[in-house]
């Protein structure tokens, strides 16, 4: 009975293994209808189930593979032709394989599902072959030459048999069943053993804990000075470390095995939308651990689903925007920094940035006035949202268009992070960027009363370290949230002994030192500020009890060197629960409504500029605060622009815009001060007086008299004072329609028509 | 009531322990082990009962204070709680309890449900009372023990 049970979970494995690579040569096959090669091996795979589903006694299988087998054994004797309908009927036939396998692994025996239908299809096939009939005598008189046609092709080919000897060898190693056995190939079966999954995980698991009391036994060592110790230690580090990098490549697999089932999904796609569409992949052996592997999966296929259906255009439409009929979707992989990236690029429609703010807005995601505001970055992102679908109408092919959310948070949850690059027209990429292994992580150890914390490597950005003055200098207080002044941007910071209700507010002001650990949590950055910051570590992630599920800001926990237990950090959640990581972010509209819905307060930046004494823009339309030496202002086509970050910034003076009555004073300060902000995919910088300061205060609903010089400016109270609140919108319209498009040119030829006395008056002129 | 998950032929044993003035015992077969006061690392912003976390030879083992789960009066500070670690569906919780008692066989017989005056919140952690020579043992549902909500 064992027996009987383990050849059963022998042959699930075998065929498992048999229609994966059927799945593949049928779907190249379609490419390359001559190759014998291909064909003989999709015979033999037919076969070979046929086998061992006659002797397991699966008499569904068996008569459905034999006349499958019939059908092809016409095909490799020349007497039909190898059409896309066969093809896709062979296809349909390996998925009822599956799908009776998969029965069969649950059940023991097969499906009541009926089969008739698809034996009548493949009957038909067979049949109209006048000179031959569905004979199972006559397949098997075929066997022998078969075998001998594959071997006068590989003779006739030399390349085919450079290209895969085994095939060839297997073609001419012999007849029946036996030969899909012994194809794979005895080299295989000397160098490659099977073993369980879950004894690999153990020994993964085994490993951490060999990790762990490594880094106690060194750290022991240290305190001891003991010379054979310290040696001994030091060897035990160096095969810890070995043994942790073999063990963990055990585990790793090619995402290509994820990969081998996607030319089969785009296959099917193209023909259910009658689209041509040509999958390119580049990078199937970039290796990545079976956990993540597996997470990863689902999300892959929704992409390519969703670039098939929506992304790509059919043929009609691609030529008439003069483009190949034929849609490219390409997919890569590479290693970066630890990481592992993954492109799925296609050359579609791209995503409307419109089109995707109307459906939000139409869905009631955003409202229409955050919609306005929201540049095509930030629109293209809204996709993510949950509930969201751009298709005009709904297909069930890429499961009606909800999903992107489930993308977004399946990839996260495994410390992944997706981003959409989307050009109108030319197409667009996804870009997934996961890391290799979960369970041994690098991290930063920080301490926050009296304990220890430990900080993935993967959110850390960078160290700061503040004394005495310099924390008055650097860090402002502006209604209760402090921020940093880093390189020109603000970075708010998070206390996190306040964060973690370990430590009252007021302590703050008491710090004579301040080390802040500055992280990335999705988009966007703040500024943790611990006691201390210790040292780094390789942990191993241990996750947290039942009881603690509930309990935010943990990811889970470790052993530290000394035996003790290290919390690890959720950046995300640590930032959520300080607010200034958003609950789901997807823009600045969407933190804006956050802001609405929650504590109804916006932040604002204060400056001076153009003779008003007290002006704001909302923080989050800021991008950073710059500084550039008037001399470095240069002129294209009359306007003053900067080089700035490897573009062209174009620079706005309020005064200008404003126009009669307001003094232009901002061009004439050297260093300029600049607000930097996007306007739709570009940065513009606003040049103002001086920047007087952070407030944050509730959005009062604006005083009816208040829209004035075109829109741009609105008087309101900030912090309880009377101040021009600015409208950018609005002020980059003033500044027409020239202010943008040209600027894509190069600098030197806009340079070359600018006289350097034309410059001058221009400065004279704005003073 | 009484219809209660006792195998009558097989007497049951309890691990006993004593928490504040009271006796309870657990199921020996859900007890890993005994152990004496181990350091612990809190967990901030973590339920009160949750006292912190504990390495048991490399696995991290959540510690619940019985005193606060049953709101029963702090531990004094020079009394440093025993151990007593249960497995459970989601890995191995530990029981911070004041002294470990013996392992006591129970015979089916001698038991009731919880009295209707005992407080609400001992009585539905207690599967049923034994009534020993001269005490009464508590016997504990772990599962309603370390049901734990938020707001403690």
């Amino acid at each position: 009975m064992i027996q009987d049970q383990e050849i059963l979970t022998e042959f699930i494995i075998e065929t498992n293994e048999n229609l994966v690579r059927l799945n593949q040569d049928l779907v190249a096959i379609e490419s390359r209808p001559k190759d014998t090669d291909l064909l003989a091996s999709i015979f033999r795979t037919f076969h070979t189930i046929k086998g061992t589903t006659g002797f397991l006694g699966f008499s569904k299988l068996e008569s459905l593979t034999h006349i499958a087998e019939n059908v092809l054994s016409q095909v490799r004797n020349g007497e039909r032709e190898l059409t896309p309908e066969l093809v896709s009927l062979i296809l349909e036939t390996a998925d009822v394989v599956t799908a009776e396998l998969a029965a069969i692994e649950a059940t023991g025996q097969e499906s009541g599902a009926s089969t008739e239908d698809l034996r009548r299809r493949l009957r038909q096939f067979a049949d109209q072959v006048p000179d031959r009939t569905a004979d199972p005598a006559g397949d098997l008189t075929a066997e022998p030459s078969m075998n001998i046609e594959a071997t006068f092709d590989s003779t006739m080919e030399p390349d085919a048999v450079a290209d895969e000897p085994s095939q060839a060898q297997a073609a001419v190693s012999g007849p029946a069943a036996e030969a899909g056995m012994a194809t794979k190939g005895p080299s295989l079966a000397d160098s490659t053993i099977r073993v369980d999954v879950a004894m690999l995980d153990k020994l993964m698991n085994l490993v951490g804990e060999l990790v762990l009391s490594r880094n106690q036994i060194l750290q022991y060592a240290v305190r001891h000075a003991d010379a054979a110790l310290g040696a001994t230690s030091q060897h035990l580090n160096l095969i810890t470390t070995e043994l942790q990098e073999g063990v963990m490549k055990t585990r790793m697999q090619p995402i290509g095995t994820v990969w081998n089932k996607l030319p089969r999904v785009v296959r099917d796609m193209a023909n259910a939308t009658h689209k041509q569409i040509k999958l390119e992949m580049d990078g199937a052996e970039t290796e990545l651990d079976r956990t993540i592997i597996e997470a990863i999966k689902d999300p892959l296929t929704h992409l390519l689903r969703n670039a098939c259906d929506h992304g790509l255009e059919t043929p009609a439409i691609r030529t008439a925007d003069g483009k190949p009929s034929q849609g490219k979707l390409a997919m890569r992989a590479f290693h970066e920094g630890g990481h592992v990236n993954i492109e799925i690029a296609d050359d579609g429609a791209g995503i409307d940035p419109k089109k995707v703010k109307n459906k939000a807005v139409s869905k009631g995601l955003i409202r229409a006035d955050q919609a306005e505001r929201m540049d095509d970055r930030d629109a293209i992102q809204l996709i993510f949202l949950p509930g969201f679908s751009t298709a005009e109408k709904v297909t069930n092919i890429s499961g009606r268009g909800v999903g992107m959310d489930v993308v977004k948070t399946n990839v996260e949850r495994i410390g992944g992070a997706v981003e959409v690059v989307s050009e109108k027209g030319r197409g667009t990429t996804v870009r997934i960027k996961i890391p290799l292994t979960l369970a041994i992580i690098p991290g930063l150890v920080v301490m926050s009363s009296g304990q220890r914390y430990v900080i993935p490597q993967v959110s850390l950005q960078e160290l700061i370290r503040l004394e005495g003055d310099g924390i008055r200098k650097a860090i402002e207080k502006t209604g209760g949230s402090p921020v940093l002044r880093r390189r020109g941007h603000l970075l708010p910071l998070v206390y996190m002994n306040e964060t973690l209700g370990l430590a009252p507010t007021d302590v703050r002001e008491t710090l004579q030192v301040i080390n802040i650990v500055v992280l990335q949590a999705e988009d966007r950055q703040f500024g943790l500020v611990v006691d201390s910051v210790l040292d780094t570590q390789e942990i191993v992630v241990k996750p947290l009890g039942q009881q603690l599920k509930k309990v935010d800001c943990f990811a889970g926990a470790t052993i530290m060197g000394d035996g003790g237990v290290a919390l690890i950090l959720d950046v995300a959640r640590v930032g959520r629960k300080a607010g200034v990581v958003l609950e789901r972010e997807g823009g600045d509209a969407q933190q804006d409504q956050q802001r609405h819905s929650t504590d109804n307060t916006q932040t604002y930046l204060l400056f001076r500029a153009a003779g008003l004494r007290r002006a704001a823009l909302p923080l989050a339309e800021v991008s950073r605060l710059e500084e550039f030496p008037r001399s470095s202002i240069e002129f294209t086509a009359g306007r003053p622009v900067i080089q700035y970050r490897g573009e062209i910034l174009p620079l706005i003076s309020l005064g200008r815009v404003l126009g009669a009555g307001h003094k232009d004073t901002a061009f004439q300060r050297d260093p300029v001060q600049a607000v930097v902000f996007r306007a739709g995919d570009r940065s513009v910088g606003l040049v103002v007086d001086e920047i007087i300061d952070i407030a944050a205060d509730a959005i009062g609903e604006p005083p009816a008299s208040a829209a004035g010089k075109g829109g741009v400016l609105r008087s309101t109270r900030i912090d309880k004072k009377v101040t021009d609140l600015i409208d950018l919108e609005a002020l980059i319209e003033s500044c027409g329609p020239s202010l943008l498009p040209e600027l894509a040119q190069s600098l030197d030829a806009l340079r070359a028509g600018v006289s350097e006395a034309w410059e001058q008056d221009q400065l004279m002129e704005v003073a | 009531m009484s219809a209660l998950t006792i195998a009558p032929a097989e007497p049951r044993r309890f691990a006993t322990f004593s928490v504040a003035e009271m006796f309870c015992g657990i199921d020996v077969a859900q007890v890993q082990e005994v152990l004496k006061y181990q350091e612990m690392t809190p967990v901030p912003l973590a339920p009160g009962v949750i006292q912190g976390l504990i390495n048991l030879r490399g696995q991290i083992v959540t510690a619940v204070d019985l005193r606060r789960r049953f709101r029963l009066p702090e531990r004094p500070a020079d009394r440093k709680p025993m151990n007593m670690v249960l497995r459970c569906d989601g890995g191995a919780v530990s029981l911070l309890v004041d002294e470990i008692g013996d392992v006591v066989a129970v015979d089916g017989c001698e038991h009731e449900p919880p009295p209707s005056t005992m407080d609400a919140f001992h009585r539905e952690a207690v599967e049923a009372v034994f009534k020993l020579d001269g005490k009464l043992l508590l016997a504990l549902d772990t599962s309603k023990v370390l049901h734990i909500d938020g707001e403690l």
